[in-house]
């Protein structure tokens, strides 16, 4: 579950918890695409260092090395696959430039980890269901996506108990062969599954005796609006996503190797 | 036997939730765990089958250290029932969840046969053999989650929170159950709030709070102690605040259950009479 961890939001205040998700959706965006544009290894660490400072100003850093932690699994994943297809497909010969390739390939997976994951640790699901309701998504589907995200941690949880139920009677789910291991999670999952539905239902039962739809037009306690910080924010964004598209068409980007050649 | 020796339990988000408990359980006895909500009574009850090890501290059941061993092996004798039964059940019958912990303790099919049909008669549950568990009502699924436990007959039971959503008929069958069980020289541990079940089986009790052992003792000492259970926020018995109240007429305050009041009452006024 450490994972997910890194994704879970916990309730502080700092001055990037309190910047309007939707512009930083939009920033994370913008990573996102200047991320995709590069696959040299200088512009995407120039990309992951810029992070840092968003880390540190919403102090965040445990739960966000946590994340990395949770994503150095996939990263190597990422790099050996790249390694080996590079390999295999250039007639058994391994160039630096292609390990210099896979590193930046997996760079980029790192930054575009990064960037989701400090943006949910710092937005709370009410937050961004609020933003998604303010950029015109229909109610009910920004509510079924808050719930959705709230009850993750729950879930997960729920997970662990059954887990403990089962062992409780003598089910030891690291034994067996490969498929009577994957067997051993049906009385986990089934359970689980189970309780998700009947909660669902409960909480289908409670909205509806709350007057859950009695109104086509709801009104809101809390409602966003832009601070300074937020376009503070803005202008980082647009300034990097013009200094990427730029770089990208007009100054041509060397490689390490090349820079350590030179 | 299980024995905690001063055992220190943190979970990984840093909370304490046992601070030096110390605790023994001898063969047959019967305790009852109480105390507020956050206490630690559930975490220390999952010590006893190892599904937490101790922080600090150990644990040792049967002789045998908790770190040392298996879930499963220690849970041969420890047989623990969850608060939830939905956290357990799976099986598409009664019958096949009940077979699930016999099948992976490795019992041979006849016997599995056997212990089936005596925790379903022991439950009450004969009937729905057959039935899906999902199908059942929550008192009944709960007995269906005891009776998967009580299939394979280990010398330990912890219960936790068994009263919660049965009805008074039920929670008087499962007391005669724990006095049946206490007869063969089983050890029953349960975690309740339920004051009014305590009082009627007058148990050892054991009262928890932040994480401690503030009392451990005869069920009638403890439950009759209006201070050291306020220490816990737990509530007097109903009939025990009855005769804390009529202490001017003469009457014994350490007064448990119905029964024992009701005799109390009648010699006070036959005596009153024959004045």
């Amino acid at each position: 579950m450490s994972v997910f961890d890194g994704l879970k939001f916990r309730k502080v205040s700092s001055p990037i918890h309190n910047l309007d998700p939707r512009i930083k959706f939009i920033y994370v965006c913008a990573v996102f695409v200047a991320a995709i544009l590069f696959g040299e290894i200088l512009p995407l660490a120039a990309l992951f260092l810029m992070q840092i400072p968003f880390v540190l100003i919403a102090d965040v850093p445990k739960e966000w090395l946590h994340s990395l932690r949770g994503a150095a699994f996939l990263a190597t994943f990422i790099f050996l696959i790249n390694i080996a297809t590079s390999f295999f497909t250039s007639n058994y010969v391994l160039t630096t430039a292609a390990v210099e390739n896979a590193a930046a390939l997996t760079l980029r997976f790192i930054v575009l980890v990064e960037a989701f994951s400090v943006f949910f640790l710092t937005t709370s699901p009410d937050h961004l269901g609020l933003a998604l309701e303010e950029s015109r998504v229909p109610y009910e589907f920004a509510f079924a996506f808050t719930t959705a995200v709230r009850f993750v941690p729950v879930l997960a949880e729920e997970a662990h108990t059954i887990m403990d139920a089962q062992k409780a009677r003598g089910l030891e789910l690291e034994k067996g062969s490969f498929m009577k291991r994957i067997r051993n999670y049906i009385p986990i999952l089934i359970p689980l599954i189970v309780s998700a539905i009947r909660r669902s239902l409960e909480l289908a039962e409670a909205m509806e005796s709350r007057a859950w739809g009695a109104t086509k037009k709801r009104t809101n306690l809390y409602s966003l609006n832009l601070h300074k910080g937020d376009f503070i924010l803005l202008a980082i964004t647009v300034t990097v996503l013009a200094v990427a598209i730029y770089v990208r068409l007009y100054v041509p980007m060397p490689t390490l190797t090349q820079l350590i050649r030179m | 036997m299980i024995e905690v020796e001063k055992v220190h339990f943190i979970y990984p988000n840093g909370i304490e939730a046992l601070n030096g408990v110390s605790l023994t359980i001898r063969d047959g006895d019967f305790v009852a765990i109480m105390g507020q909500n956050g206490a630690g009574k559930t975490t220390l009850i999952k010590h006893f089958n190892g599904l937490l090890k101790p922080t600090k501290g150990v644990v040792r059941v049967n002789g045998v250290e908790t770190t040392k061993t298996s879930v499963a092996a220690l849970a041969r004798n420890v047989g623990f029932v969850f608060q939830n039964p939905d956290h357990q059940l799976f099986s598409e019958t009664v019958e096949e969840e009940i077979a699930f912990a016999l099948k992976n303790f490795g019992f041979d099919t006849e016997v599995i046969e056997k212990r089936i049909s005596w925790a379903l008669n022991l439950l009450g549950l004969e009937q729905y053999r057959k039935t899906s568990p999902f199908l059942l009502s929550g008192g009944e699924r709960k007995r269906v989650a005891l009776a998967s436990v009580l299939a394979w007959d280990p010398q330990t039971l912890v219960l936790d929170e068994p009263t919660i959503g049965q009805d008074y008929q039920q929670k008087e069958k499962l007391r005669q159950f724990i006095v049946q069980m206490q007869a063969q020289g089983k050890t029953v541990v349960i975690v309740t709030h339920d004051v009014e079940f305590v009082a009627e089986c007058n148990p050892r009790v054991v009262l928890m709070k932040d994480g401690k052992i503030v009392a451990d003792g005869e069920g009638r000492a403890i439950l009759t102690d209006p201070e050291v259970l306020a220490q816990s926020s737990v509530v007097l018995p109903q009939i025990t605040q009855v005769f804390m109240r009529l202490t001017p007429l003469g009457l014994p305050r350490n007064v448990l259950d119905v029964y024992e009041a009701k005799e109390i009452l009648l010699k006070h006024w036959r005596r009153s009479e024959r004045k």
